[in-house]
């Protein structure tokens, strides 16, 4: 039985106003880094197994969407198929 | 008729809530701790606001899943008035009883200021009390009040006459200027379809005194009082 780390990332939806994204990409314009044109600002989470053999990716969708996001503003993401 | 308000973890507005209800209108009122999992002798129900579980995560996203939710969305489903305040209304909407969600205020500030609201249907447990466009004015004071529903969610809020409160000025227009938090279409409070539900920003418990200021928040509870003679026979029966 080995532990297991999976990632998930929840970002704003597309259609999502994000004002802190907008604050940070102004931020750095401001100390000169003009080529970055836009920031959206989101949430990583590190989600550890005690058992890495028993993790299934419905489990996981299903975490990340009753718990670790709110569907109606944000959409997530599991880069690693675990 | 006996009121209920909730307390979890980080409420900080039950007080006030209890305090308007139990001793400026001397309702029988109490306090239901969030992991109560019945409150049978409860009418109607506040969920106050305040910082539940210190927002982590999002705001109400923790709240949602504590023990009482289940027996609030009973209530909610049997016709039982609801009125969630501030992070009440974010609990709400949370657990989905709510349309929408509430995100970071458009201008990014921390909003601690009085505002007007108008009055846009008188059909729901909070407003049956109120005259179809009555202005009041209560403050607000939040970082995450900036409304968000996608057009398709709007539209349908409107035909369904769910929107309860629009933030406007002293003469009762809704613009952008009188909007502090960039609410979509102006909304500060929304109902559910049956209009037994309602959650807004705004704070009717810290408008609820003359000598604070402003007692205009006394008719949304008066309302739910009015509500439950309306509702009280679906009440009897669920006993």
């Amino acid at each position: 039985m080995s532990r297991a780390t999976v990632r998930v990332i929840v970002r704003p939806k597309q259609s999502v106003l994000d004002p802190q994204g907008e604050a940070i990409q102004r931020s750095l314009r401001k100390m000169g880094h003009t080529e970055v044109v836009r920031v959206r600002q989101g949430k990583y989470f590190e989600l550890e197994f005690s058992d890495g053999s028993q993790i299934n990716r419905s489990e996981l969708e299903k975490i990340a969407h009753e718990v670790l996001s709110n569907p109606v503003i944000e959409e997530f993401e599991i880069p690693e198929q675990p | 008729m006996k009121f209920g308000v909730l307390v979890f973890p980080g409420s900080n507005c039950d007080h006030d809530s209890y305090h308007v209800l139990k001793h400026v209108l001397g309702l029988e009122t109490r306090f239901v701790w969030h992991q109560t999992t019945d409150f049978v002798d409860c009418d109607a129900l506040i969920v106050p606001g305040g910082f539940s579980f210190g927002d982590y995560l999002r705001c109400g996203a923790i709240a949602k899943f504590s023990p009482v939710m289940t027996a609030l969305c009973n209530h909610a489903e049997r016709g039982g008035p609801v009125l969630g305040i501030c992070n009440g209304f974010q609990i709400l909407q949370e657990c989905g009883l709510l349309p929408g969600s509430l995100l970071r205020n458009a201008r990014l500030k921390f909003l601690c200021q009085d505002v007007y609201l108008r009055t846009e249907t008188t059909r729901t447990a909070a407003t049956g009390s109120l005259r179809p466009g009555q202005i009041l004015r209560m403050p607000i004071a939040h970082n995450e009040g900036n409304f968000f529903l996608p057009d398709a969610g709007l539209a349908e809020l409107s035909n369904h006459d769910q929107v309860v409160f629009r933030y406007c000025d002293r003469a009762g227009q809704v613009t952008g200027e009188a909007n502090p938090n960039g609410s979509v279409d102006g909304i500060a409070g929304v109902c559910n379809r049956a209009g037994n539900v309602v959650g807004l920003m705004p704070h009717p418990e810290r408008a609820a005194e003359a000598l604070l200021g402003s007692d205009d928040g006394l008719a949304v509870f008066r309302s739910l009082v009015d509500s439950f003679q309306r509702y009280s026979p679906c009440r009897q029966v669920s006993i």
